[in-house]
């Protein structure tokens, strides 16, 4: 250790003598240059703090104004999923209603043992079928699934049947349909009461 | 043809006309360049004489600065101006509100979606929608663990790196952009096939009744215990099978051993993947296959 620390002091004293320096005496113009620039480089910086100070408050403007928004609910009223569907004489055996599907995405089929109700929703991903009623079927436009008048998926990559609603009769002898209450065939709900309206 | 006219006519539809010229052209290119290349290979040039022919003369590296930025950044200023004037020159307006309750017939997926859209046609939605896209995005991640071959970066060849080049432009031309005309240009009302020639009728009826893999081939329901045996079997079967294929030539097992166990087992498993596709689009389109495995006791 000690001897390390003497070679390094030897070495210290070994290092060459930096060479003497002139001796100036900076002129007036020069001093002037060097004030203009330290004042250039002040302004500089005061105009970056004023930018960064000002998205700060920018930034909690903004949050406060959306803190502000977060105590005025948004609430969106949707349409009640109860619906009347006029009296079961308006409608024809065999043929399928499709006067509620643009208001309430629902078809009612009328068959001759009953009423049923089909959400117009494809099961593969949503989409709302179309009825064709002259191939008497109900075929998805986003990827081609088929189902049969009775919801059965038969064609297309849609994995299950159509969903069925719970129907049933009003007091004022309408037909009434819940929305909220769905019945999957591949659960055997369709053999519940309230998949299909007895004629 | 009127209705082909029409279709490729469409405002949404010339980006994609646009893109299989491109494609084809750009196919094309890279594969001349990689034949001139190779052959100058084989009669014993050097890989710079090859790539660069009589200006052989040219450095062995240069840098990105200025040499690549420079040329990228006018290349993109010239994209986003023949943007601007296209966008302004081609009429393709938004349609009105949306009403969930009535879908437009046929309901297409953006440009870039439609090989995706023609892919769900074909498997059922967990499979399409979101194990088969993770599958390709993670597929695409690991390209650099499973092919370390340095060889054809800064030129053409395919006879350095036959197999990354045929497994590039089979998923890419038949994977995606094939699908993605088929869902342009054979797809209309229904999402029922319709060739170029024929008129879209909306009130086209074509028999497509789904059977199940099980059902069509041994008569047994694919819902029963022994059908989804079955089932599981052909899936338990394809995935090894895929995997053990290539070992039987001499190459592929050279590239196996090259690859050691665990980058041949990734890289045969999406090469299974690859197969799969096009092997399930033929049994839907032709037989009318819907599943392969049903699995009733599970369901999401």
């Amino acid at each position: 250790m000690a001897e390390d620390s003497a070679a390094s002091a030897d070495k210290k004293e070994s290092m060459p003598e930096p060479p003497p320096q002139p001796e100036v005496t900076p002129g007036e113009e020069f001093k002037e240059n060097v004030r203009d620039f330290v004042d250039k480089v002040r302004k500089r910086r005061e105009a970056m703090t004023l930018v960064g100070w000002a998205s700060i408050a920018t930034f909690c403007g903004a949050y406060a104004l959306a803190l502000v928004r977060f105590f005025f609910p948004r609430v969106l009223f949707e349409p009640p999923n109860v619906f009347k569907a006029g009296y079961p004489a308006e409608y024809t055996v065999g043929a399928v209603d499709t006067n509620y599907q643009k208001s309430q995405r629902v078809w009612i089929v009328r068959e001759p043992e009953g009423f049923y109700a089909l959400l117009a929703k494809c099961t593969h991903l949503g989409c709302t079928p179309v009825w064709k009623e002259a191939e008497n079927k109900f075929k998805c436009p986003c990827h081609g699934s088929g189902f049969t008048k009775e919801g059965i998926n038969y064609e297309g990559p849609a994995p299950r049947p159509l969903e069925r609603l719970k129907i049933a009769v009003a007091d004022d002898g309408q037909i009434q349909i819940d929305k909220s209450i769905k019945f999957r065939q591949e659960k055997g709900d369709w053999e519940k009461p309230g998949a299909l309206l007895k004629a | 043809m009127d209705q082909f006219w029409l279709i490729i006519s469409k405002p949404d539809n010339v980006p994609i006309v646009l893109m299989l010229l491109l494609v084809g052209f750009f196919t094309w290119l890279a594969l001349s360049e990689a034949r001139k290349f190779d052959k100058a290979r084989a009669e014993g040039k050097t890989v710079k004489e090859a790539a660069y022919g009589d200006e052989a003369d040219y450095p062995e590296r240069v840098t990105v600065w200025p040499f690549l930025v420079r040329e990228e950044f006018l290349a993109a200023i010239a994209m986003t101006i023949f943007l601007f004037i296209w966008s302004m020159a081609l009429d393709a307006p938004l349609e009105e509100m949306a009403n969930p309750n009535v879908t437009p017939n046929p309901s297409k997926a953006p440009w870039y979606f439609l090989g995706l859209q023609e892919i769900l046609v074909y498997f059922d939605p967990w499979i399409a929608g979101v194990i088969l896209p993770n599958v390709i995005v993670v597929g695409l991640m690991v390209i650099p663990y499973i092919d370390p071959n340095p060889k054809g970066s800064g030129y053409y060849t395919f006879r350095e790196r036959p197999l990354a080049i045929t497994i590039f432009l089979f998923g890419f031309l038949i994977l995606w952009v094939l699908l993605t005309a088929i869902g342009t240009f054979t797809r209309g009302p229904g999402w029922i096939w319709f060739w170029p020639w024929q008129y879209w009728d909306t009130h086209a009826v074509v028999a497509e009744t789904n059977v199940d893999f099980s059902d069509l081939f041994f008569g047994i329901s694919s819902g029963s215990f022994t059908g989804s045996l079955i089932g599981f079997a052909v899936i338990a079967i394809w995935f090894p099978l895929i995997m053990a294929l290539p070992l039987i030539f001499r190459k592929g097992r050279e590239l196996a051993s090259e690859m050691g166990i665990v980058r041949y087992l990734v890289f045969g498993n999406l090469l299974a993947f690859m197969l799969a596709l096009p092997l399930k689009m033929f049994l839907r389109i032709f037989l009318h296959v819907k599943y392969i495995w049903v699995t009733p006791w599970f369901n999401v």
